[in-house]
């Protein structure tokens, strides 16, 4: 299991020709993407490392059948772009474009929303399921298949993260870059109730920085929404304020958007901030031991409540007992 | 990117926004020479980018052509919060009845523009909003509708009771958020919005900030940007196309990707050290952009170690191995270079690495510690 790609996922590339959509499109099949097709308007008919190309995505989508689709196009044509996907009934739209103006995004967020798609991005590095589909540009060989979920703000901040798990043999469920812009399609709030809902997910990584409060946000849904253990990390904590720090959204403006506030609203909701990328693995390792012990205390609490609800017969399963682990103790206890 | 409040009052002209009469000028002779056209008192107001300039004493009144005479000599070259003023706006003087303050911003959260009115105009609104919140009213506009008459006028009513002041600043508010979409603002604002003795609703100040992803499609604005304005590093970072923010400390950094960029420079914090700059080459691995990127840190004589940190994934660390010789060549810098360069092709970089002598580490932790033991003059 993996969340939003996998490996039936049937993804096109806007943008094919260019120069970073043929190389990733290639990059991404190499990696055992199903990449069904590209659109390049006016090329039409062309074939890019075998992968046919259209000249509209409404019309790669009823020769392909593609659901997903990675947008490679410049700044200028990036919002027509995801328009154009949205329109052609692609369900989940990656932009790794960088530089979309912001204002262009608040009328491009509502309306993908409103038809019911998915954004992802702009001015992200994609995401990916390990060993089943990448789409984007991440490296396929830092990642490994594992329980961990990782979400980040960032690019190769994300990377340095994941390979430090990976040394660490702790693989990663997927990986997903949401964007470093101030207006993104999906944010880490999203992302979370993802791999709250995902079997394979027992752990979180969020990585964050500096601008906004989608952080203190997502603080609060860990608090009261989420039962899988959660680590974070932060970069920015040396930003002066009014400063761009590369990504248009790490921005600390009117004095709010800090790394230490983000790092306070995650500590106050029991989400460990790691000093440095290293030393997440060992954080994480830490939370899934208490998170399993506390699972397994709630396990025998939640036994006696289940042959309870037995005698009395009553309809409906008991709260947080998972299905699987219940019937086991029960036969051990028999 | 932000503009100076002559430019900012040039644009609310253009769209129809009432601002005073007034003109830029950067010598006193300029400054006189406009306060005499205007035959009024007037306002001398230095340009620079920074807020608190009034009290900071960059804004006086001048009685007459004498008096504006004596504040140009004063605010022209005035340092203001590190900032030399270049420019002043001389502008006629207005009397004053009651002051606000309307402003829009792109607000991340709700990923809607966002107006602002407040009856508490002309101070610091982030003081407002951050002790009485209350006093500041607000609305969401849904970008796809625009914002309504309707929406403004009742906007107006929070400020004025008197309905001629209304529809004036309704009518501003309407071209305020016209303005906004046009020029890419990522902020407009007028603070304060003021009401002269005759009953006229007048923009007083004008503050606008560009969102830089705009820019390929506003030239007009783009040929605006100050240089004189801006920090020299931070100029040729950009022409380099580079994202570099100056710091204070001695550990100058060059990385990839600016999440890594920023937790790199949280490190050198973290273990003791204070860095330099924030500096992202970007995803490229252009051997070009590290020779620039090592040219304007050197240029920094505060710098006592460069610590070179890339994650290879899509940038080739070989690339960036050949930019690290190139630009060692040509700069040959006379302090110690710490690099770590892990990811794609991280073996072909150590052996184009070998032809010059660097200090290298395998680790994010490790190469921090390095950078600054021997930018405190120790060995590695």
């Amino acid at each position: 299991m993996s969340i939003l790609i996998n490996k039936k996922t049937r993804v096109i590339v806007q943008g094919i020709t260019g120069r970073d959509g043929s190389f990733h499109a290639d990059q991404m099949k190499k990696y055992g993407t199903n990449v069904v097709g590209g659109v390049t308007p006016g090329k039409g008919g062309m074939e890019v490392n075998g992968i046919p190309v259209f000249n509209s995505v409404a019309e790669a989508v009823a020769k392909t059948k593609a659901n997903t689709s990675v947008i490679y196009v410049p700044p200028a044509f990036a919002t027509d772009a995801i328009y154009e996907a949205t329109d052609a009934g692609i369900s989940l739209i990656v932009c790794i474009t960088e530089g979309v103006p912001a204002n262009d995004m608040l009328k491009v967020y509502d309306y993908v929303r409103a038809k019911g798609a998915r954004l992802i991005g702009p001015n992200c590095p994609g995401l990916i399921s390990p060993g089943e589909s990448k789409v984007g540009i991440m490296p396929g060989n830092i990642v490994k298949k594992g329980p961990v979920g990782v979400v980040s703000r960032s690019g190769t901040l994300t990377y340095e993260a994941i390979w430090a798990l990976t040394c660490a043999g702790i693989g990663q469920s997927a990986c997903i870059g949401i964007g470093g812009d101030q207006i993104i399609g999906t944010n880490f709030l999203d992302v979370l109730e993802l791999f709250q809902a995902d079997p394979a997910t027992k752990a979180v990584v969020m990585i964050g920085e500096i601008g906004g409060a989608d952080e203190e946000q997502a603080a609060k849904f860990v608090k009261t929404k989420m039962t899988k253990p959660v680590v974070g990390f932060i970069a920015g904590r040396m930003a002066p304020p009014g400063k761009r720090m590369g990504h248009a959204g790490a921005i600390i403006s009117g004095g709010s958007g800090t790394a230490q506030e983000k790092i306070e609203a995650l500590n106050k909701a029991g989400i460990p901030v790691a000093a440095s990328p290293t030393e997440l693995p060992a954080l994480i390792k830490e939370k899934m031991k208490m998170a399993s012990a506390k699972k397994t205390a709630r396990k025998s609490k939640a036994t006696t409540k289940q042959k309870l609800a037995k005698v009395k017969k009553v309809k409906g399963k008991p709260a947080r007992v998972s299905g699987k682990s219940k019937k086991k103790t029960i036969r051990k206890k028999k | 990117m932000k503009i100076h409040e002559y430019q900012a009052k040039e644009i609310f002209a253009a769209a129809g926004i009432p601002v005073p009469q007034g003109k830029v000028a950067s010598t006193v002779a300029e400054a006189v020479s406009v306060a005499e056209q205007i035959g009024r008192p007037v306002m001398i107001k230095s340009q620079v980018h920074v807020g608190g300039r009034g009290k900071a004493g960059g804004i006086q009144y001048a009685e007459n052509a004498e008096a504006a005479r004596v504040w140009a000599q004063k605010i022209l070259g005035m340092d203001i919060k590190g900032l030399t003023v270049k420019k002043v706006l001389v502008t006629q003087a207005a009397e004053i009845s009651s002051e606000s303050y309307v402003g829009i911003i792109i607000d991340r959260a709700q990923k809607k523009p966002v107006i602002m009115v407040s009856a508490a105009g002309g101070i610091d609104i982030e003081e407002v909003a951050a002790k009485t919140p209350e006093k500041i009213i607000k609305l969401a506009v849904d970008p796809a509708t625009g914002l309504k008459s309707y929406q403004a006028r009742d906007l107006a009513m929070k400020l004025y009771s008197d309905f001629s002041m209304v529809r004036q600043a309704a009518d501003i508010i309407m071209k305020l958020y016209g303005v906004y979409w046009k020029v890419d603002a990522s902020l407009v604002e007028i603070n304060p919005l003021v009401t002269t003795p005759d009953g006229k609703v007048i923009a007083l100040d004008a503050k606008i900030n560009i969102d830089d992803s705009g820019l390929y499609r506003q030239n007009e604005i783009a040929g605006m940007r100050d240089l004189d304005a801006e920090d020299p590093a931070e100029i040729a970072a950009r022409e380099g196309d580079l994202s570099f923010v100056k710091l204070n400390g001695n550990i100058g950094c060059i990385v990839n990707g600016a999440g890594l960029a920023m937790a790199t420079m949280d490190l050198v914090k973290h273990y003791g050290g204070e860095p330099a700059n924030f500096l992202d080459i970007g995803g490229s691995s252009n051997p070009q952009k590290v020779l620039t990127a090592m040219r304007i840190i050197l240029r920094d004589t505060n710098v006592r170690a460069i610590l070179i940190n890339i994650f290879g994934g899509i940038t080739r660390c070989d690339d960036v191995a050949n930019g690290i010789v190139m630009a060692y060549d040509e700069l040959k810098p006379q302090i110690p270079i710490v690099v770590r360069l892990t990811g794609t092709n991280e073996d072909k970089a150590k052996v184009i690495l070998k032809k010059i002598n660097l200090e290298s580490a395998d680790t994010l932790d490790n190469v921090v510690k390095l950078a600054i033991k021997l930018a405190e003059g120790g060995r590695a």
